[in-house]
């Protein structure tokens, strides 16, 4: 006889959700099969590739080693909250979207919302990274079409651009 | 006529011969004279092998037409990736 | 037949626009193979075997039937069994009762994770409990785990059916060696007697894995009438079609294949694995059921690249030039026979003229996952043997390793080891390209060495389908059937704007599915570009004659009088009245109906790809840890259509290239199980571990091809494990050949020499 399924209210992209899941269902779960965001993606279940890669509070996790039931009264951000809202209606895409596609920094693009998740992390505690950091700043995320170049070159131009817009005060 | 390269491991199949002179019009009618020359030959040759027509390899050549002085080899089929 | 273009500039091809379905792919829109959900939907899992090796004397499915929740059981009896046979999807023809049993074992097991059986339930949890009321009794029997013991003729045999094929007289006893080949050419024997210099080898690789980050996924979908519908991550939905129906009993025409976004494949997708099992579990449950593989089950159970043995003798006179060569390759099949032995057997030379050579290629049989294509299948390994001992004869003659290769180099007409005669190849543009490159001449630091290596690929042809439909605002519909897997989307819209001459932005690109795309062989073989693009080629002309003659008729002129210039029909003669794309589009249907241009092909005319690779290496004395410090990739494209896409698979090609040197292997215990099925410990390349990976693009236009395309996805995985080789042979002296080179290796081949020089020195 299956557990009695929980309940759970957070906040997904910066909207209130509820959900219901299994004592042992992951964040990642949750968000695929009961909140029907499928553009977090598992390639591996164990932690080892990124590609569930989401913000839970701001922070950096792996989607699959979190369990759906310690959201409750968090805020995750996913790939599909990335890009900024404009006019309270559909999101345009944002900067690292944008130097992503540019770059041609994605080839088949089971890795990118992993990726784009990481880098938007990185660049929120460090907004002027060496390509060292850059690295180092998503070597959590396994991507096996790219050899990584033209994502660190998307991600130093998004840094530059951030930069730019900050210092300029916006549009 | 076409000069064909018979694989290594047929040419005892075809009395030791490394190379035959065949006049035919496409591949298929080059197995044909093939097997009418040597039974089994032009069976063991459509089988399991690829074909170069000119340099150029043709998985599945059936009808490729033959040119006066074409170059035919058979080769093994190749799997690609990417 | 395609007519090739006179040398020009081109005014969109070439250019790096946004692929046309980037959005969807930055913002999680894009659907890949486990994002589809159907109302109804059954989750599917399936029982695999713990043993490498053993009978199945027994499946007893009752209890699983019988538990609340389950709608579907199916094990390998259920189906039919095809007879011995080939056929079904491209390249290398498919033996379909191999192809059945290792989908859904029948008598016998053959590695560990071989499917067994397979359910379907109301959740995910019942489907695994349901797994465990599945009582299977095996006969275990000694597994043969390596290619030694496949090579012995007392191993125990896995297939009682299996006689060496290539061995006159037809040998009378059974085999784990499933094919002998052959490859010729003079008078080897004289040739070492002539020869100044003699090196040899023998080089050793281990399985890796096509390292895809999705791993295999469908959802099958029975309809009333008998039909079956089947979305998955493929390199090859008409090929699943095939499979499928195969494997199930149905006739092709049943069964629909709508391929998913892909999450990479390299070679990996172009086989079935969950896809007959989800679509016999649909079957019988009646419902939709989804089936996706865990990434532990990836690891055992798909189609991994053969592990590999291959001895090698290379002579050479004073001058470099090579006269002799004599070579043994030895591929682990796997469960099932073929391995790409004999491409690696052609390939080991390709890339020079050679007098005189005798290669020996085996595909052996162990009780181990069966390999599959990895990009260039069967070349890396052979180029790791050949490449590495060309640096040691060079360092043998004085010569410069470049300067030797390009003494040896293929040219136009030059003929191949594996038969036939070049025709235009841009082998020597890519060498001397790296001669002059400033990364051939920069300074090396403390502990660093500098390697170069070459490579080749045939690329493949084959067929694609395309068609490109006028769209009643003047924007563009064209539609493929070959998966989108490196944005091959950009492509081919570059190319479709090319001959209609207007903006990539009015043509949407299509990947669709087995009913409403034409026929097309797999996304593989470096063919996309090549193939699929002349196919979108000739439906583009198709659809600009019909524009012509369509304004002809309008402006009540010679269709001769009208040529299309600039989107829009023009008179010929400079004067007269212009009809624009929009126009003839806007009044299509009142003027004789809808405009559409369609091409299904065999292309001809495959170039094949070169490449030319320097690496800079650092090498850890104290750890034999290697660090790729620099890395330049040479690459006759042919033409690039899209330059960042061209690069972006030189790119990932090298990386992966660099997995295989440095880290990645299965590692298999006594018992045939494997030690590492996680991305923890088959450790692939992480952005820390490379440097940004320098690319230049040589285009030798391939004359056959309309826009002069050769295909460029594979060759750029052949040179990186010799070119590293080679690299740490001059940072250290030491030669390796046993790859990966991973800090163990590369520590204890420095300790045992160090010890050695010790020993000598007391």
């Amino acid at each position: 006889m299956s557990a009695r399924r929980l309940a759970v209210e957070a906040r997904v992209n910066g909207d209130p959700v509820e959900f219901l899941c299994d004592p042992e269902q992951t964040l990642l779960e949750a968000l695929r099969d009961e909140l029907g965001l499928t553009g977090t993606k598992e390639g591996c279940g164990t932690g080892d590739c990124g590609a569930c890669s989401v913000l839970l509070d701001g922070a950096l996790v792996c989607s699959c080693l979190v369990l759906a039931a310690e959201a409750e009264g968090r805020e995750v951000r996913t790939v599909e909250g990335l890009a900024p809202r404009e006019n309270g209606g559909d999101r345009s895409l944002g900067v690292l979207q944008r130097k992503f596609l540019e770059h041609a920094a994605l080839q088949c693009g089971i890795c990118t919302p992993g990726f784009l998740v990481a880098a938007d992390a990185l660049l929120a505690r460090n907004a002027d990274p060496s390509e060292s950091e850059v690295r180092y700043g998503i070597s959590g995320n396994l991507c096996r079409c790219t050899g990584y170049d033209k994502i660190v070159r998307a991600v130093l131009d998004a840094a530059v651009e951030l930069r730019r817009a900050k210092a300029g005060g916006g549009a | 006529m076409a000069s064909v390269v018979i694989p290594r491991a047929l040419r005892g199949r075809a009395g030791g011969a490394e190379r035959l002179d065949v006049d035919a019009r496409d591949v298929r009618a080059l197995l044909a004279e093939l097997e009418r020359r040597f039974p089994g030959l032009g069976e063991a040759l459509a089988r399991d092998t690829a074909v170069a027509i000119d340099g150029e390899i043709h998985p599945d050549p059936l009808l490729e037409p033959l040119e006066p002085e074409s170059e035919v080899h058979f080769l093994p089929r190749v799997a690609g990736g990417r | 037949m395609s007519e090739p273009s006179e040398p020009r500039a081109f005014k969109w091809v070439g250019q790096r626009i946004v692929r046309p379905d980037g959005a969807d792919k930055v913002t999680g829109r894009a659907a890949f193979g486990a994002d589809r959900r159907l109302p109804g939907m059954l989750h599917g899992r399936v029982l695999r075997s713990p043993h490498a090796h053993a009978r199945i004397l027994r499946i007893d499915a009752s209890a699983a039937r019988a538990l609340p929740g389950v709608k579907a059981v199916v094990v390998g009896a259920d189906l039919p069994l095809p007879r011995r046979e080939s056929g079904g999807g491209g390249e290398s023809p498919v033996d379909y009762r191999d192809l059945a049993e290792n989908v859904l074992a029948r008598d016998k097991v053959l590695y560990v994770g071989h499917a067994v059986a397979a359910v379907a339930a109301t959740s995910a949890r019942t489907a695994e409990q349901a797994l465990r009321r599945i009582a299977v009794a095996y006969e275990p029997l000694p597994p043969v785990l390596d290619l030694e013991r496949g090579l012995d003729p007392d191993a125990p045999v896995l297939h009682d059916h299996l006689f060496t094929h290539g061995v006159e007289p037809r040998p009378t006893r059974p085999s784990n060696v499933a094919k002998r080949t052959l490859l010729e050419r003079g008078d080897v024997e004289a040739g070492f007697a002539a020869a100044d210099a003699v090196v040899e080898g023998e080089f050793r690789t281990e399985t890796v894995h096509q390292g895809y980050i999705e791993p295999h996924a469908a959802v099958a979908e029975p309809a009333q009438d008998g039909h079956l519908t089947v979305w998955c991550c493929t390199q090859g939905p008409f090929m699943v079609r095939a499979h499928v129906a195969k494997l199930l009993g149905l006739p092709i025409g049943h069964v629909k294949v709508i391929p998913s976004e892909i999450g990479g494949g390299f070679g990996g997708k172009t086989t079935v694995y969950v896809e007959p099992i989800a679509a016999a579990l649909a079957q019988r449950a009646g419902r939709p059921v989804r089936l996706v593989m865990s990434r532990e089950d990836v690891f055992r159970a798909s189609g991994p690249a053969p592990a590999s043995r291959i001895r090698l003798r290379v002579g050479a006179r004073r001058d470099g030039r090579i006269v002799a060569v004599d070579a043994s390759l030895a591929y682990e099949a796997g469960a099932f026979p073929g391995s790409p032995v004999e491409a690696g057997a052609m390939c080991l030379l390709a890339p020079y003229d050679v007098e005189a050579f005798r290669i020996e290629a085996l595909d052996v049989c162990v009780n181990k996952a069966k390999t599959t294509a990895y990009r260039a299948p069967g070349a890396p390994m052979a180029a790791f043997a050949a490449e590495s001992l060309l640096d040691e004869l060079a360092a043998k003659l004085g010569l410069d390793p470049l300067e030797l290769r390009l003494r040896n180099a293929a040219k136009k007409d030059t003929r191949a080891a594996y038969g036939p005669r070049y025709r235009e190849i841009g082998f020597l543009e890519t060498l001397e390209a790296a001669r002059a490159h400033p990364h051939w001449s920069a300074p090396l630091g403390a502990n660093e060495g500098r390697g170069v290596a070459c490579g080749f690929w045939f690329n493949g042809g084959q067929s694609s389908s395309a068609s490109v439909a006028l769209n009643e605002d003047g924007t563009l519909s064209l539609v493929a059937g070959t998966p989108d897997i490196g944005g091959s989307r950009a492509s081919l819209a570059l190319m479709c704007a090319e001959e209609l001459d207007v903006d990539p932005a009015r043509i949407r690109p299509v990947i669709a599915d087995t009913e409403t795309a034409g026929y097309s062989d797999m996304t593989g073989g470096s063919r996309v570009t090549f193939a699929t693009g002349m196919a979108v080629i000739e439906a583009t002309r198709a659809l600009v004659r019909q524009l012509r003659e369509r304004a002809a008729k309008l402006l009540d002129v010679p269709v001769d009088e009208v040529v299309w210039k600039e989107g829009a029909a023009q008179p010929a003669g400079g004067t007269g009245r212009i009809l624009a794309l929009e126009e003839l589009a806007r009044d299509a249907l009142r003027t004789g109906g809808p405009l559409v241009g369609q091409a299904s092909l065999t292309a001809r005319g495959v170039g094949p790809a070169f490449a030319t690779h320097l690496v800079d290496v650092s090498v850890d004395p104290d750890t034999g840890k290697v660090d790729v410090v620099r890395y330049t990739a040479i690459q006759d494209a042919g033409k690039a259509i899209h330059p960042s896409y061209v690069e972006g698979q030189m790119q990932g090609g090298v990386v992966q290239g660099i997995g295989w040197a440095l880290n990645e292997e299965y590692v298999f215990d006594a018992k045939g199980q494997l030690a590492n099925p996680g991305f923890l410990d088959y450790r692939m390349p992480v952005a820390l571990d490379v440097p940004m990976i320098d690319t230049v693009i040589v285009e030798v236009p391939n004359p056959r091809h309309p826009h002069g395309v050769r295909g460029v996805g594979e060759v750029p995985i052949v040179p990186p494990i010799a070119a590293i080789a080679n690299a740490i042979h001059a940072a250290t002296g030491l030669r390796l050949r046993h790859a990966p080179f991973s800090p163990p290796r590369v520590l204890e081949a420095l300790l045992t020499r160090t010890s050695g020089l010790a020993r000598a020195a007391r």
